[in-house]
């Protein structure tokens, strides 16, 4: 017996005695454990600027899945031949100086992002095209979205996945940088959608890095996590206790990165060779730019490194110091500091409540990085996970729970959203909702009136960041509330609710307490892609994918079928007291219809009769939940703790 | 009820709740349990809000004592408590550097702590919600007033 299932029903056990009732609210019962080959197979990728991966939990262990040649890391890089050929990964890699315009890299910059986003285009040798919400890339193969190129590499390492387990994966944690905001998000959910993968859950990067860290060290207290990757810097601080992981705060900088220092250090060379950049060609600077990096890794174990490349025209040869390179890159170092003080303003911690500060990213090998986070909080950072590693490894752990795959550890991870939500009001200025860093799920509401006499409908603009004017902030949705009664102004009451899930998506309600009329909105921002947008993608790209999404289809329609009827069973073995004669003869004719479907039917028939056994199943469910958590809460008013 | 909690015990019994109730803990039994789980999840994490900043805390409390804060409606403060919140604000206009900030945000949490403390004995020894709920209105003018202090602190690390 797996050590997964053997655990599970210790955990059941260990339940009962506590609260026997929310123990029937597992899954698994003694005597009912899902078959081991019924275990989903759940996948975490960490979807990174310079290089992805992906890892998943085999015999209760997470580790990272090598390609065919053993290699872990996939270069986060896609070339576009002509015909419609692509190379991902290392083959597109090597072709960067020979075919720059057409092999993209660091696309995760690009993500959700407007052409007035994005710093330092001049230095980029793509051919951008100006589109509303999100530029899109000229290559050989027509236009790309960064939707369309991060969906390649996503596909890439499913389909490791796949070929490593021969057979489907059920669902995928992705990792994202905790900064990054609802455009930046829904831009990485749709390129996971478009490479054919069941997203579980988007995960902040410092938090997965801190579930792979905590887990295996058994950590307690406050951790601050360092992410410094290729192309952005997060900051997280977390508490950990007995398996919850508490997100305090996060901060950072959604572009900055380990590319920066590379720009910085090209910039340097530039004016010691005295060559202006404006004379360079886009292989010149795609030269450059691996020259750099070359460099820059080679610092990391040296006091000084070459830095030699052939231009166009001139060749440059020069030694580079490292202590040059600190300095030239101070600037940037700093940066990374700045979001750190603020981090822990936000959690009102000191820097020596901090029990240890864990370094995430392969930009935190630079010595100089290494010195700086250690001479701000006055303590070593601890480095023994691998840094390029961690982000997936915490990642797979989460997806593998998340599948409903109980992992030997008894996690919660209580994460908070990373900026503030709010709507607009008069004058173009922001009325904040939800502050950052409240823990999710949450609902928060406010009160707002009318301006106008008679005003009869309101328009609402829902809006993310910070800054007190509207124009500073992303704009995420807008709708409006019609048929509000004609009042005078400001007798109106409407009630604005923000409902954020665990997932970190936002709804937005609103409703005028004197009538009663109310207009809802579940925000996509307007930076996302529609869904017709996404199908016309998977037409035209992946069109063997649509196949293979068939066939899954199926499979999966069958697996949520059996879990949906062994969940009811289980549920019915206990808490059928809860239940009328009536109610009970109605739950067990559906129960016949999904076996019925079960047998004979296909996917959507299947999913039709799982998903009327789940609606006629919901109220029962509210029920024996109720009982199992007042049971948890009895004896103890939590209004008194 | 006491306005005196203990911190750590609020945490560790608003995680043993999440525990109980966090979506994720019924990832595989489909939208219905999950729905109630998060509204559960949400109710928890909202009585945590309140409960653990003393202020919040504080307002509520005189709220269920009959003595509501009422912020908007009732601007009265007394005459000295106003003349040094002026001084007060002088002080943050005046100030250039991150240090002579710190020194700012330092006197402010000296003093919310001070008032915190008053607001413990009115309400927890000599029951006095209505003078309570007027420690709190002032409190919340420091509040603000701190908050204020970070953002110039964020301003000046731009």
């Amino acid at each position: 017996m797996p050590a997964s299932t053997s655990w599970n029903n210790k955990h059941s056990l260990r339940n009962k005695q506590k609260y026997s009732a929310m123990a029937l609210l597992q899954l698994s019962e003694p005597g009912q454990t899902p078959d081991p080959h019924q275990r989903r197979i759940a996948i975490g990728i960490d979807l990174g600027t310079t290089h992805s991966l992906v890892a998943s939990v085999r015999n209760g262990v997470s580790e990272c899945l090598p390609d065919a040649q053993g290699r872990v890391l996939l270069p986060s890089v896609v070339r576009y031949l002509e015909g419609g050929r692509t190379q991902i990964g290392f083959d597109a890699l090597a072709a960067q100086v020979r075919d720059p315009c057409n092999t993209i890299s660091s696309v995760k910059r690009l993500m959700g992002r407007g052409i007035a986003d994005i710093g330092n285009r001049s230095r980029m040798p793509y051919q951008f095209i100006d589109k509303p919400g999100m530029v899109t890339l000229q290559t050989v193969a027509g236009e790309k979205s960064p939707v369309e190129v991060s969906a390649e590499i996503l596909a890439s390492l499913r389909q490791r996945a796949e070929d490593t387990f021969d057979d489907d994966i059920y669902g995928a944690v992705i990792t994202v940088p905790a900064y990054f905001d609802e455009a930046q998000r829904q831009a990485t959910k749709d390129a996971a959608q478009l490479a054919g993968l069941n997203v579980l859950r988007l995960i902040n990067e410092p938090t997965a890095a801190a579930i792979a860290y905590g887990l295996d060290n058994a950590s307690e207290g406050v951790f601050a996590v360092y992410d410094l990757g290729g192309g952005t810097f997060d900051i997280s601080i977390l508490r950990l206790s007995q398996g919850v992981f508490e997100v305090v705060s996060t901060g950072g900088d959604s572009a900055l990165g380990g590319d920066d220092y590379d720009r910085a250090l090209v910039d340097w060379v530039l004016a010691k060779a005295g060559i202006a950049a404006d004379t360079l060609t886009a292989s010149d600077k795609a030269s450059l730019l691996k020259a750099a990096r070359e460099c820059k890794e080679a610092l990391s174990a040296a006091p000084s490194a070459r830095f030699s490349v052939q231009l166009s025209k001139p060749t440059i040869n020069l030694e580079m110091k490292a202590d040059d390179f600190e300095a030239t890159s101070a600037y940037l170092t700093q940066r990374t500091l700045v979001a750190v003080r603020k981090a822990l303003r936000d959690a009102a911690l000191a820097k020596d409540e901090v029990a240890g500060v864990v370094m995430v990213g392969g930009s935190t090998r630079m010595p100089q990085v290494h010195k700086a986070v250690a001479g701000f909080f006055g303590r070593e950072p601890l480095v023994n996970l691998n840094p390029d590693e961690v982000v997936a490894l915490g990642a797979a752990i989460s997806a593998n729970q998340l599948a409903g795959n109980n992992t030997g550890a008894d996690l919660l991870l209580l994460d908070v959203i990373p900026l503030s939500l709010g709507i607009e009001t008069m004058g173009g200025l922001v009325e904040r909702i939800v502050p950052r860093n409240q823990t999710i799920p949450t609902a928060m509401a406010q009160d707002f009136t009318t301006y106008q006499d008679g005003q009869t409908a309101l328009a609402l603009h829902v809006v993310q960041g910070e800054r007190d004017l509207v124009a500073d902030c992303r704009s995420l949705a807008r709708f409006e509330l019609r048929g509000i009664p004609p009042m005078v102004a400001g007798a109106a009451r409407i009630r604005v609710t923000f409902t954020v899930d665990a997932d970190g998506l936002l709804s937005v309600n609103a409703k005028e307490q004197v009538s009663g009329v109310e207009a809802r909105i579940d925000v996509k921002p307007s930076y996302g892609l529609s869904d017709e947008e996404i199908a016309r993608m998977l037409r035209e790209s992946f069109s063997t994918a649509q196949q293979d999404m068939k066939s899954r289809a199926l499979a999966e329609a069958q697996v949520d079928a059996d879990r949906m009827i062994l969940a009811t069973r289980s549920a019915l073995a206990v808490d059928s007291d809860l239940l009328s004669g009536l109610e009970l003869a109605q739950i067990e004719t559906l129960m016949a219809g999904v076996a019925a479907a079960r047998e004979n039917g296909d996917a959507a028939t299947i999913a039709a009769a799982t998903q009327a056994l789940a609606k006629g199943t919901e109220s029962f469910a509210a029920q024996r939940m109720n009982r199992g958590i007042r049971h948890a809460l009895s004896g103890k008013n939590i209004e008194s703790v | 009820m006491r306005f005196a909690q203990d911190r750590a015990q609020l945490d560790t019994r608003w995680k043993e709740l999440q525990r109980e109730a966090h979506p994720d803990k019924f990832a595989a039994q489909g939208a219905a349990a999950q729905r109630v789980a998060m509204q559960w999840s949400v109710r928890i994490n909202e009585a945590y809000q309140r409960l653990k900043d003393p202020l919040r805390r504080a307002g509520y409390l005189c709220e269920l004592l009959g003595s509501p804060i009422n912020a908007e409606r009732n601007t009265d403060m007394p005459a000295d408590f106003l003349i040094q919140q002026i001084e007060w604000r002088e002080d943050l206009d005046e100030a250039e550097t991150a240090d002579d900030l710190d020194k700012i945000a330092l006197r402010a949490s000296l003093s919310q702590r001070k008032q915190l403390s008053k607001i413990e004995q009115m309400l927890d020894v000599d029951h006095d919600y209505a003078a309570a709920a007027q420690q709190v209105r002032s409190l919340m003018f420091i509040e603000r007033f701190a908050s204020e202090i970070d953002a110039r602190i964020d301003q000046l690390e731009q």
